[in-house]
């Protein structure tokens, strides 16, 4: 196996470096989180991070209904005029996005069109490899917030994942966020607590892997203090995971509801725990075909699970500090396929809100006609983003983190 | 290395996990005769052929009409998810039962290469073809595999192939076909992508028989270029194209090194042979493998295969709530048969080590405990109460524990079922 496939296969497996391994990645559960209450500068902001895995469709969700090239392109996939939520006289929202469009006519939520890198990659892995490491060259194998961790001193709990395995995004070169597991708290019966307690030891000479199995141990006692600390927000999971309507073909993310995932954050915030970054991921977004009713579903799920969330932190000191930024790999190709469904494209759209975010329009809306081979042409570059999210709202300077990046989105605060 | 240690790690990987009857045999052939009888078995697999997998009815969504009401609907999905079950069953106890340990075993690493979810393709019947496909093809080389794996109607429906016409190519297929299935990513272009798409159009499946097959009307006849060669490709023509390709024979060692040696020691070169048994030889033989002893986390399927067969559990002959508790406990662990997260296939390493999937074993291991049958248990309670940890190494065929486990062990050696479970939930076992 080449180098760049091992190191591929080590990220999309969710296996980080070896010294995320050491660093206990995943060995932390919501009580150590919740034991860091009050240790933080009260006035430092928190970056939400939301992932949509499987390439979600810029042009259906941002859509440009005013330009007859949309519909020309996709006829049968292109809303109607009279259903999209108009933003303005060009551009609208997907009809499933209610409470993001209420946030927008307040001003509240800020739209970067046209995000993507040069030479983009149509592979969800590998481009989901580039937006996790901000290396579109040659994707290593730290995370752009892994790197942001190492510079930041390394503790796991500032920057935490509720997925059960620990995102390549969050690896950094010496240390690792902390992925606390949210499902299946039921306790554990059976062996006694002192067999538990035993196996938590650490052994000489063990391999790396041993040596993380016996650290899960360590990490139990956390973890059941967790389930009488945490109300059980994984209930909603019991949802039958086979409606009669086909999915997309799955390409990650994680199996917990988004909603569930941000409730966690909502209250790790209020907690006023020391974490700085949260990532937390919605998935099924690879619409190759029947597009229109499973984006819409997503979607429908994302703008509740964002505006109930931003609700809820519009009612905290600590809550008004938070920032929250969503993306997907890539977008779709402009033209749809005859499934009623779009093939993997490039450029797409970012959604920002929260503390201090400008609302409106940022990054230039690629044109649906000037096209490089059916797809549309970046205007901003990600780095743009997360440089500007390094600098305003984790106050770090983006140089080292980001390979001395020097474009920013300035009008974004 | 001990010729025991040599055996016990060779079947450990090659196979779902041994007992400890299968290692003392081994170990009396040697470790070169084991490996020539797990690659070549002399006899007909017995335990396989006492399992043959179930034969289904039609697909309850065949009765159906767009006249079919809400409740006929709902019914034949109900149907479905039954069959499916009974699929997924079936599918566990085969693994048990059969003697043939390596074929069963690159079944399930076939399954997850070509990485199928009955979550889109839904039909029992699908599924089982596909694995039917997989089994046939699975040992020999790559040529026919691909060629077949083109025409399947399971990977079809997953990766949109049904949508792929002439007249709008849809590229999920091909882009997976090259990127995961065959070359790995960086070997092919877009370029090629698209014009091995067209290549592929033209296949359909008819959802009420389950089969695939070939509409000249919808497929793309036209010349493409496809890395570098120009022809009347189609979709077989394509797949040949592929397996072809040197690129293709080294990723699929690759991945076969990655599944059955883990990622802490680099696959050596030149693995790849002629067909994937002379591939897995190269694996098996080379010092390289020896050096992996300890370090690869047994995938949840992997650990509850071996678990129920060195305990001498067979799902089948489980009441029926706790083969339910079976699947809701690979559930747990993330890791269903007929059900991988995403087209990439499962993870591995260290993403299965984390609380919630310790959680999950402890509570499959303390009902795996439950259910081994007093012959095995008879196996510990024979051993005086100090030797116990030791004959548990023996029965669960893990080299030795180290202090740290030992010291875990030694205060429930009065109580086997105890006994049994700690072991199951060790880093020793977890750890292979």
């Amino acid at each position: 196996m080449d180098a760049l496939t091992r190191r591929r296969f080590l990220l999309t497996s969710g296996v980080v470096g070896a010294g995320a391994l050491a660093a206990g990645a995943g060995a932390y559960g919501l009580r150590d989180l919740l034991d860091t209450s009050g240790d933080r500068d009260p006035q430092s902001r928190t970056l939400v991070l939301v992932t949509l895995y499987g390439g979600n469709d810029g042009l259906n969700t941002v859509i440009p209904y005013g330009d007859p090239a949309y519909r020309a392109a996709r006829p049968e996939l292109a809303y109607p005029d009279g259903e999209v939520r108009r933003l303005d006289d060009d551009f609208a929202l997907n009809p499933a996005m209610e409470g993001l469009h209420k946030r927008w006519s307040s001003g509240g939520l800020a739209i970067v069109r046209g995000i993507g890198y040069p030479k983009p990659d149509r592979s969800h892995f590998r481009s989901m490899d580039i937006w996790h490491t901000a290396q579109p060259d040659r994707p290593g194998n730290t995370g752009w917030l892994g790197r942001w961790l190492d510079g930041a001193g390394g503790d796991p709990r500032l920057a935490v994942s509720f997925e059960p395995a620990l995102p390549p995004l969050l690896a950094g070169a010496h240390s690792a966020g902390a992925a606390v597991p949210v499902t299946d708290r039921k306790a554990a019966k059976g062996l006694p607590a002192e067999t538990l307690t035993a196996f938590a030891a650490a052994e000489a000479g063990e391999s790396a892997a041993r040596g993380r199995a016996a650290a899960c141990f360590a990490d139990l006692r956390s973890v059941d203090e967790m389930i009488r600390q945490v109300r059980d927000s994984a209930a909603a999971e019991t949802d039958d995971p086979d409606g009669e309507q086909a999915p997309a073909t799955a390409t990650g993310g994680a199996r917990t509801p988004l909603d569930a995932q941000l409730d966690l954050v909502a209250q790790c915030v209020e907690a006023e725990v020391s974490t700085r970054v949260f990532s937390v991921s919605l998935g099924g977004f690879d619409t190759h075909a029947d597009e229109k009713q499973l984006q819409a579903v997503l979607l429908g799920q994302l703008d509740r699970a964002l505006t109930g969330f931003a609700d809820r932190m519009s009612r905290s000191e600590a809550g008004r500090k938070v920032v929250v930024a969503v993306y997907s790999e890539f977008g779709r190709r402009v033209r749809a396929n005859a499934s009623d469904g779009t093939d993997h494209g490039t450029a797409s759209d970012m959604l920002l809100l929260g503390a201090g975010v400008r609302g409106g329009w940022h990054g230039d809306a690629p044109s649906l006609t000037d096209l490089d081979d059916g797809d549309l042409k970046y205007t901003t570059d990600f780095r743009d983003v997360y440089a500007t999210l390094l600098e305003r709202v984790l106050d770090t300077d983006p140089g080292p983190v980001l390979a001395d990046w020097k474009g920013r989105l300035d009008k974004l605060f | 290395m001990s010729d025991r240690e040599a055996v016990a790690h060779l079947l450990r990987r090659a196979t779902f996990g041994p007992t400890a009857d299968e290692v003392d045999a081994a170990e009396r052939a040697g470790p070169a005769a084991t490996l020539d009888k797990l690659l070549a078995p002399a006899r007909a697999d017995r335990g396989a052929a006492a399992t043959p997998p179930p034969t289904l009815p039609a697909d309850p969504y065949a009765g159906l009409t767009k006249e079919s009401t809400r409740e006929q609907r709902q019914k034949a999905n109900a149907q479905r998810k039954e069959q499916l079950q009974q699929v997924t069953l079936w599918w566990l106890d085969r693994m048990v039962a059969a003697e043939d340990g390596l074929t069963e075993k690159l079944l399930f690493f076939w399954h997850g290469h070509w990485a199928t979810s009955a979550q889109k393709v839904k039909s029992a019947r699908v599924m089982l073809g596909q694995l039917e496909t997989l089994r046939r093809h699975g040992r020999g080389p790559l040529a026919p595999l691909v060629a077949a794996m083109v025409r399947d109607p399971a990977l079809i429906i997953w990766l949109d192939g049904q949508k792929n016409t002439r007249k709008a190519p849809n590229e999920n297929l091909a882009r997976e076909l090259m990127e995961l299935f065959t070359l790995g990513i960086g070997a092919y272009t877009e370029a090629d992508v698209k014009a091995g798409a067209r290549a592929l159009t033209g296949w359909t499946v008819d959802r009420r028989t389950g089969v695939a097959r070939f509409e000249a009307k919808r497929h793309d006849p036209g010349e493409k270029t496809i890395l570098g060669q120009t022809g009347r490709f189609d979709a077989e023509a394509y797949a040949g194209l592929l397996s072809a390709q040197p690129a293709a024979a080294t990723f699929v060692a690759g991945r076969l090194w990655f599944r059955y040696a883990g990622t802490d020691v680099p696959a050596p070169d030149g693995l790849a042979g002629a067909d994937t048994v002379a591939t897995l030889r190269a694996l098996f033989s080379s010092p390289a493998f020896a050096q992996t002893r300890g370090t690869l986390v047994k995938q949840p399927v992997e650990w509850l295969v071996g678990a129920l067969r060195q305990l001498g559990v067979r799902p089948s002959a489980l009441p029926e709530q706790q083969r339910k508790q079976l699947l809701s406990g690979l559930n747990a662990l993330d890791q269903v048969p007929l059900r991988p997260p995403s087209v990439g296939g499962w993870p591995a390493g260290a993403a299965w080590l984390t609380t919630s999937s310790l959680q999950a074993r402890l509570r499959m291991a303390g009902m795996l405990a439950a259910a081994a049958t007093p012959a095995v248990l008879a196996r510990l309670t024979a051993a005086p109460t100090a030797g116990r940890p030791d004959a548990l190494a023996r029965l669960l065929v893990v080299d030795g524990w180290g202090a740290r486990t030992r010291a875990a062990l030694t205060p429930l050696a009065g109580e086997p079922r105890k006994l049994l479970a700690a072991g199951l939930v060790s880093p020793e076992y977890t750890v292979s």
